[in-house]
């Protein structure tokens, strides 16, 4: 059984077309490393494999993918690691879910994930905190903790999650894994339980670059229920470059400060890590070049004005009246609102709607979110000046390694801080891949590749090349978690 | 640094119920992102216009066709479907208290 959860997926498609291996059995090799699940990566495995696998001739086969919960999948909990929808089953399918479930790709089980996809150490769920495969005591990032803990702990060949602010790349880097938050529009967003909407989007997390390509490739397209998705211009590809000759990255100073400068605390292991990687990325041909966003630094700022804003009316529809949570009892409408709400959601939940509330509220509206949504508009125009003179810009996906359960929970701000590498690039609607580029001190780091909207095939390449040069191995962290294993 | 009227007036525009704990660490949190946050207020955004979504903007040629769909009916959930995760479904219906007496 262990086997056959090591072939990787693209492995796994192309031995169950050969008849070498049946989808079935892979199916339940990792259903069964799921169900012993000890990271709380899930908050629901499916009981067995579907009556009818999908065909071999199908894009994906019939291998399982875990998908974070905050994915309409009709019928199964959809709860967005809250207690506001515990128990919720919906009456219809994400077009994400239902593309990849048309491509050949089986459910697998739901994902823990931070509550309403707000956090980055996966420790705001209302289920309980995911655990790092590398390190049990350590976060897997988030929002995105459980697909994360999944594809690197072993117990689902790929995953899906979605990034708002880094909730992909950041748990990628902190699982090392690869994973990726496409251009703003390249995969619809209907049936995502709603965070900040111009700001989600759904993507994969995959062990290497190719499974990634491949999973990726059967999320994105235009969608007739998602006016603001446009799907990518060309098909994606699977990657198969293998040098960088002629890439230009540029490495923006405006972020990568001193350690310790203004907060911007990048761990010393993490900065060495990301060196390493550059000269990898030199012997392949690449050029490194320093790049210039003079607004980057201000990116987590408006990114807290902004994605709180537009979580305070996503989240107004929790109220207790059609679907979720209702705190009964002999109250008035406006009584039954407040008190759901206030039960219902946790504490992080509660501290970026009142965020967003003030930074929406009369009086305060330009102040905070008009001048966010300038902000915005600088950020982007920075990254297109740079993006004239390099092909990617490249970072550390993190300022540092997995942390310690409950180290970050007494201060939000600092809990904050570790998405402001990842942020920019949400703002400006810009794809960017996360690929571990090594470890320190015993834990993974990841590598973040940034391009121009609808830049995901090139992107891909680029990585795939960084990839074999850098040679990272999770294999054995793979092997180790569940109670059936190698 | 927030008040707690302001965090009060704040918590019922969102309806939403603090307790009194619940209250005392709001504002403190708040006043301590909102202090990170304030930096950009200093920024010289003159004629900078403000970007809602990096949504990729609609064909000019396809003009209203590009965002909008066909004006054409299609299948919707049924009563049934909309009502199965109700708490309090009442003759078809989302049953909810009564919003009381005006104030």
């Amino acid at each position: 059984m262990s086997e056959l959860t090591e072939l990787s997926a693209a492995e796994a498609v192309a031995e169950i077309r050969a008849g070498e291996v049946s989808a079935r059995e892979l199916f339940e090799a990792y259903r069964e490393r799921a169900t012993d699940d000890e990271l709380n990566a899930y908050t629901w495995v499916a009981d067995g494999p579907p009556t009818e696998m999908p065909a071999a001739s199908t894009p994906l086969a019939g291998v399982p993918v875990a998908v974070k919960d905050l994915f309409c999948t009709e019928g199964i909990p959809s709860q967005a690691g809250s207690r506001i929808l515990e128990g919720y089953r919906p009456p219809y399918t994400a077009t994400v879910v239902a593309g990849l479930q048309d491509a050949g790709a089986t459910l697998l089980g739901k994902t823990n994930q931070d509550e309403f996809a707000m956090g980055s150490s996966n420790e705001n769920s209302a289920f309980g905190p995911v655990r790092n495969p590398w390190d049990r005591e350590r976060v897997p990032g988030g929002s995105s903790g459980g697909s994360a803990a999944a594809v690197a702990g072993g117990s689902a060949p790929w995953a899906i999650g979605t990034d708002t602010g880094g909730s992909i790349r950041q748990p990628a880097s902190l699982c090392g894994i690869v994973g990726l938050k496409p251009t703003y529009g390249a995969c619809s967003r209907y049936g995502m339980i709603a965070f900040a909407s111009s700001l989600d989007q759904a993507g994969p997390f995959a062990r290497d670059v190719t499974d990634a390509a491949l999973l990726f490739a059967q999320m994105t397209g235009r969608d007739w229920r998602d006016s603001t998705s446009t799907g990518l211009p060309e098909p994606i590809e699977l990657p198969t470059a293998e040098d960088l000759r002629g890439i230009r990255l540029g490495v923006p100073a405006d972020l990568l400060g001193d350690a310790g400068e203004d907060g911007t605390g990048i761990e010393p292991g993490v900065r060495a890590s990301f060196e390493a990687a550059l000269q990898l990325a030199e012997g392949l041909g690449a050029t490194i070049e320093t790049c210039s966003l003079p607004h980057a630094p201000h990116a987590l700022s408006a990114y807290y004005l902004i994605a709180p804003a537009e979580a305070s009316a996503n989240l107004a529809r929790y109220d207790g009246v059609r679907y979720g949570l209702r705190v009964a009892g002999d109250r008035s409408l406006e009584e039954m609102y407040s008190r759901t709400r206030g039960e219902g959601f946790g504490a992080e939940v509660k501290r970026r709607i009142m965020l967003g509330t003030y930074a929406l509220a009369s009086g305060y509206y330009d102040a905070y979110y008009g001048t966010a949504l300038k902000v915005r508009t600088k950020i982007a125009e920075d990254f297109r000046a740079a993006f004239a003179e390099v092909d990617f810009i490249v970072t550390p996906t993190a300022p540092t390694t997995a942390f310690e359960l409950g180290a970050k929970t007494a201060d939000p701000l600092a809990m904050y801080l570790n998405d402001y590498l990842a942020v920019p690039m949400s703002l400006a609607g810009i794809p960017a891949i996360s690929i571990p580029s090594g470890l320190s001190n015993g834990l993974p780091v990841g590598f973040q590749l940034a391009g121009p909207a609808f830049s995901e095939g090139r992107i891909l390449n680029a990585a795939h090349a960084l990839e074999r040069a850098i040679g990272f191995d999770g294999s054995a962290v793979r092997a180790g978690s569940g109670v059936h294993g190698a | 640094m927030l008040e707690r009227a302001q965090v009060v007036h704040v918590a019922r525009l969102a309806r939403l119920e603090l307790d009194e704990s619940e209250l005392e660490r709001m504002a403190g949190e708040l006043s301590s992102v909102l202090g990170h946050i304030d930096r950009i207020r200093e920024l010289d955004l003159t004629g900078v216009e403000p970007t809602a979504s990096t949504a990729a903007a609609p064909d000019a040629e396809a003009s209203t066709g590009a965002v909008m769909r066909a004006d054409e009916p299609v299948p919707g959930l049924t009563q049934e479907q909309a009502l199965a995760e109700a708490p309090e479904p009442v003759d078809g219906s989302f049953g909810v208290p009564s919003p009381g007496p005006v104030e």
